[in-house]
């Protein structure tokens, strides 16, 4: 049952870390301010989410377990509006050029 | 080599780096941005070092409202750049200055006897006496209790400087509102639904910082965001600088702790002394008016000096 639990959490932080890895090299790589945008919204929801996931099955307790739930939803909530933020920004300043 | 060493030298690497990015940013808001991130990589370091406290204020004051602080202030100074070369006699003096700085820093740390002389010890055994769980905390508010009132007062006084270069007409009126006058739906929903949570978080921090990394600092530093969120959102206009209870607010903590400080040779014996048997409220209670002299501070801070007429 460990060895199973352990299997899960490896596959899916380390899942988590390949979202983290794309999201940076999109980052990097991609052409324009809104592609790169994208890139790092799906690291933030998908690699985080999966990290927690895994973590999950490792914490201790309930409390820390829902300790780790919050951070990822409070990271949503603002990661979700930042994103909103940077792209109406980018939009605005598309129509004024 | 351990993973964790090798962990810990890229992490102190990635920080070098990413503090020479911000030294050689060319524009404000970059070298901004690179400051941010910097403390939040600097707020992990103090993590790696055990010292959670000074990581929350990092992350906190040192990164989060220093960042918004700083983003504001490269904000109004755009309209208005002088991005003259400033010329060889000033550049040289200011890199030998800080050549200087960074030498005696670095000799200072590679000095230091194996055996640092500490403190730790002692600061243990009073530990009791003051009914805390903290260190921290019982360094802050008890063991050097003078020198953190008095941190309060430079914080109230960094208000009156930014008030005071309000022209006359303005004087009591209010700041101009932060952010953009667009409706703006996504920040609203975000200061909606951050501002309940970050409210309960502060004060839990606020509480559990007696026996618990955390404390005033950190919990006013958190309440102070989420007000600075609503302004933003335009959700509340920054308060005119003559409201009764704001001015109130702003020197409540450094008020009451110099009141209990004045009471404790009455109470202890000695200037600042409290009475072992009620250590532990009496210090509570200072934390709480603290805290909400740093949340009123920083969003003042902020929002800058008024510029609109006060209301009639």
């Amino acid at each position: 049952m460990t060895a199973a639990i352990d299997l899960f959490s490896v596959v899916a932080i380390g899942a988590g870390v390949f979202f983290f890895f794309a999201g940076a090299v999109g980052l990097l790589r991609f052409p324009d301010s809104l592609t790169r945008l994208h890139a790092l919204s799906k690291a933030d929801n998908l690699g985080l989410g999966l990290v927690v996931l895994g973590l999950l099955s490792r914490s201790g307790s309930l409390q820390e377990a829902l300790k780790l739930v919050v951070v990822w939803a409070l990271v949503q909530i603002s990661g979700a509006a930042a994103s909103q933020m940077i792209g109406r920004a980018l939009r605005l300043e598309g129509t004024r050029k | 080599m351990t993973l964790l060493s090798i962990l810990d030298i890229g992490l102190a690497a990635i920080v070098l780096g990413v503090a020479a990015w911000t030294v050689l940013a060319r524009d404000t808001f970059g070298a901004v941005v690179g400051y941010v991130a910097y403390g939040l990589l600097v707020s992990i370091v103090w993590v790696r070092l055990y010292a959670p406290d000074v990581a929350l204020t990092e992350a906190a004051i040192g990164s989060g409202v220093t960042g918004v602080l700083l983003i504001t202030a490269a904000t109004r100074l755009s309209g208005n750049r002088t991005e003259a070369d400033r010329g060889l006699s000033i550049k040289v003096p200011a890199a030998l200055l800080s050549l200087l700085v960074t030498a005696t820093l670095a000799a200072a740390v590679l000095l230091l006897p194996d055996n640092a002389p500490s403190l730790a010890p002692a600061a243990d055994q009073g530990l009791a006496a003051t009914g805390l769980g903290n260190p921290v905390t019982a360094v802050l508010i008890a063991y050097r209790s003078f020198d953190t009132m008095l941190e309060k007062i430079v914080l109230v006084l960094a208000v009156v400087g930014v008030w005071s270069v309000a022209p006359d007409r303005f004087w009591g009126g209010a700041p101009a509102p932060l952010g953009r006058p667009a409706p703006q739906g996504d920040l609203v929903l975000l200061a909606k639904a951050l501002t309940p949570i970050g409210i309960l978080v502060g004060l839990h921090m606020f509480w559990v910082g007696a026996d618990e990394p955390g404390g005033a600092f950190q919990s006013g530093a958190i309440l102070a965001a989420m007000w600075i969120v609503v302004m933003m959102a335009r959700m509340a206009g920054p308060p005119r600088i003559n409201a009764r209870w704001l001015r109130l607010t702003l020197v409540a903590g450094p008020a009451v702790f110099l009141a209990v400080g004045l009471a404790g040779p009455r109470m202890a014996g000695a200037f600042f002394a409290y009475p072992v048997s009620v250590a532990k409220p009496i210090i509570i209670v200072i934390e709480a008016f603290m805290v909400l002299t740093i949340a009123a501070t920083l969003p003042m801070l902020v929002a800058g000096p008024p510029s609109r007429k006060s209301a009639p």
